[in-house]
């Protein structure tokens, strides 16, 4: 029996050292006290859910995101991601950022019109992997989704719910 | 994987031959189902029945006056018989066609539920599929019955204490319950239900999606009040599934779909119901799968089945074994009476995780909440991977998962 430790070279792909590392050990995981937009998702077929915090600034720029994921690396590595590339920015650019990240986990690529949104689209490309793999789409989607369901306006006590069906 | 170690005479390389896609390869590796609890793979006996009544014999059946119809109407209402034969049913017109055990489950809803009234209770399970706790609650909706839960005990088996005491003020009107857990391989203890539930005046539903796949059913014997299986778990077709009944309860119940086949006549000012089953059965019926069905059940009941059950807890046993001894590695469940269904967990990843890195190895395992969200919060988990095992399954293909997972573990560390 090879125990050739976890070998398995055709995943690297997906499961890049950036994903496992952000899986294991996500940022700002945690719900925030003070928040203006709050959304929670879940994606019914697989049982990944997610919750997004967000505080705004009097400039209506993103100061603070926390997320709380239950799924697997890839969706938590995602929102892990997703809360360290959003601060500082306003609601168009969040927009256009949830846009390209979705775009690049479904198609495995995306492009920027700014140079900001390249930055960020490079810090994303780890998740480019989870274009191969269809049925792991949604696992990298769910964070997004529920990120721009925090962003509308309206019950930010109870938050938004959203869903990848 | 066609090194299958025979077990207690029982010949899997024989049955292996039988099923064609077996000798697929997933990206250049043999493929290794262990996912047959979701559905189960065809034999070629199946494949065949199936195109050869389009090639052969296939007409709209029960109203055609021609040929052609007549020889799919008796190849077609074969598949009643077949499962009159399986589940030891007393008449064949107490086996009623549906789509899947879905469809069956939401049929007795609609039309046992009828017959219920506000006040009155069901019984559900701690460990029972979606399908079987979504069409009662919204029958509780609808009818303002009580739904009530039996609990399970740690080991993932009734809490049969608990579950009587649910019966005892006498309102409970239906049991509904898995004959097998499709999460925990728990068999439940289904004759002893039914006694109880029938001395307290309930009557009992088994939904026997798993349990009729791994043991000899004989509805006789258990005295149920209803059986509900679905078709390709059983080595058959999708799209359909079988709802038994006793002929009394089925004649008291009003249809539950209406249209075409269901009707005796039918005038703008009324309609007459068609006898039992008949009446149950609205519209175009499914003709292909119901002869795929005959020849899978043909299929079955042509097995050694001590043979099989032997097999199949060999390959459990040695499953739990084998999983249980790699670090990290929770296998769940410990019912003293299970079928081959093992779930499990590894730390530090994600049921999702363990299952893309399985198929990249050629596995195929189920990753997730099994349909039963419920069950997954009394086990204190979100999601697990499953492992479960059919005739077909061999003891290299367990080394082969447990040896995989050594490597998956590796891999997430």
């Amino acid at each position: 029996v090879n125990q050739a430790a976890g070998t398995f070279d055709e995943v690297r792909d997906l499961y890049q050292a950036i994903i496992l590392d952000h899986g294991r050990n996500p940022r700002h995981h945690r719900r925030l006290e003070v928040f203006d937009g709050h959304a929670s998702g879940d994606n019914p077929m697989c049982g990944d859910r997610i919750a997004v915090w967000l505080r705004r600034d009097p400039a209506g720029r993103i100061a603070d995101l926390g997320f709380e994921a239950r799924g697997c690396a890839i969706c938590v590595a995602s929102g892990s991601l997703m809360s360290e590339l959003c601060r500082g920015h306003d609601a168009a650019e969040v927009h256009a950022l949830s846009d390209a990240a979705r775009k690049l986990a479904r198609q495995g690529h995306a492009s920027a019109s700014e140079p900001w949104l390249a930055d960020a689209l490079e810090k994303l490309a780890p998740l480019s992997g989870v274009a191969d793999y269809p049925s792991r789409v949604k696992c990298a989607t769910l964070a997004w989704h529920a990120l721009e369901a925090a962003l509308r306006p309206g019950d930010t006590q109870h938050g938004g719910k959203v869903s990848t069906e | 994987m066609s090194d299958a170690l025979p077990a207690a005479g029982f010949d899997v390389a024989a049955i292996r031959a039988q099923f064609p896609i077996l000798g697929e390869t997933v990206r250049g590796k043999p493929l290794v189902f262990l996912d047959s609890a979701a559905s189960a793979q065809k034999p070629r006996a199946v494949i065949d029945a199936m195109s050869g009544a389009m090639e052969h014999s296939y007409a709209n059946v029960h109203r055609g006056l021609h040929w052609m119809s007549e020889r799919a109407t008796d190849a077609y209402e074969a598949c009643r018989d077949g499962a009159q034969l399986l589940l030891n049913a007393p008449t064949r017109e107490e086996i009623v066609i549906v789509r899947n055990t879905t469809e069956g489950i939401n049929l007795l809803a609609h039309s046992f539920g009828a017959l219920l009234k506000a006040g009155d209770a069901v019984v559900i399970s701690a460990l029972e599929h979606h399908a079987n706790i979504v069409p009662w609650q919204m029958l509780r909706d609808r009818a303002g019955i009580e739904l009530r839960v039996a609990p399970i005990t740690d080991a993932g088996e009734l809490d049969f204490p608990a579950y009587e005491a649910l019966l005892q003020d006498g309102r409970v009107k239906l049991v509904a319950i898995a004959h097998m857990s499709n999460v925990l391989g728990t068999v439940l203890p289904a004759a002893r239900i039914v006694a109880s539930a029938h001395a307290h005046g309930a009557k009992v539903l088994l939904d026997g999606s798993q349990a009729v796949v791994h043991r000899r059913i004989d509805v006789q014997a258990l005295d149920a009040d209803f059986y509900v299986w679905t078709g390709h778990k059983l080595y058959g077709p999708t799209g359909i599934g079988i709802l038994y009944g006793k002929r009394a309860l089925l004649d008291a119940m009003p249809p539950f779909m209406g249209g075409g086949d269901m009707i005796s006549s039918v005038s703008f000012a009324e309609s007459k119901w068609a006898e039992t089953p008949h009446k149950f059965e609205a519209g175009t019926p499914p003709i292909i799968e119901g002869i795929g069905l005959k020849a899978a059940i043909d299929w079955f009941l042509a097995l050694d089945h001590a043979g099989m059950e032997a097999h199949e807890a060999r390959l459990t046993e040695h499953a739990i074994a084998r999983l249980s001894a790699i670090e990290g590695v929770r296998v769940l469940g410990a019912a003293q009476d299970r079928g081959g269904v093992v779930p499990f967990t590894l730390a530090n990843a994600h049921a999702h995780d363990v299952a893309t890195l399985l198929d990249r190895a050629g596995i195929a395992v189920r990753a997730g909440h099994h349909c039963a969200q419920p069950l997954m919060g009394r086990l204190g988990i979100d999601s697990s991977a499953r492992a479960s095992f059919a005739a077909y399954t061999t003891l290299a293909e367990v080394d082969f998962l447990a040896n995989t997972l050594e490597r998956v573990r590796g891999f997430f560390k």
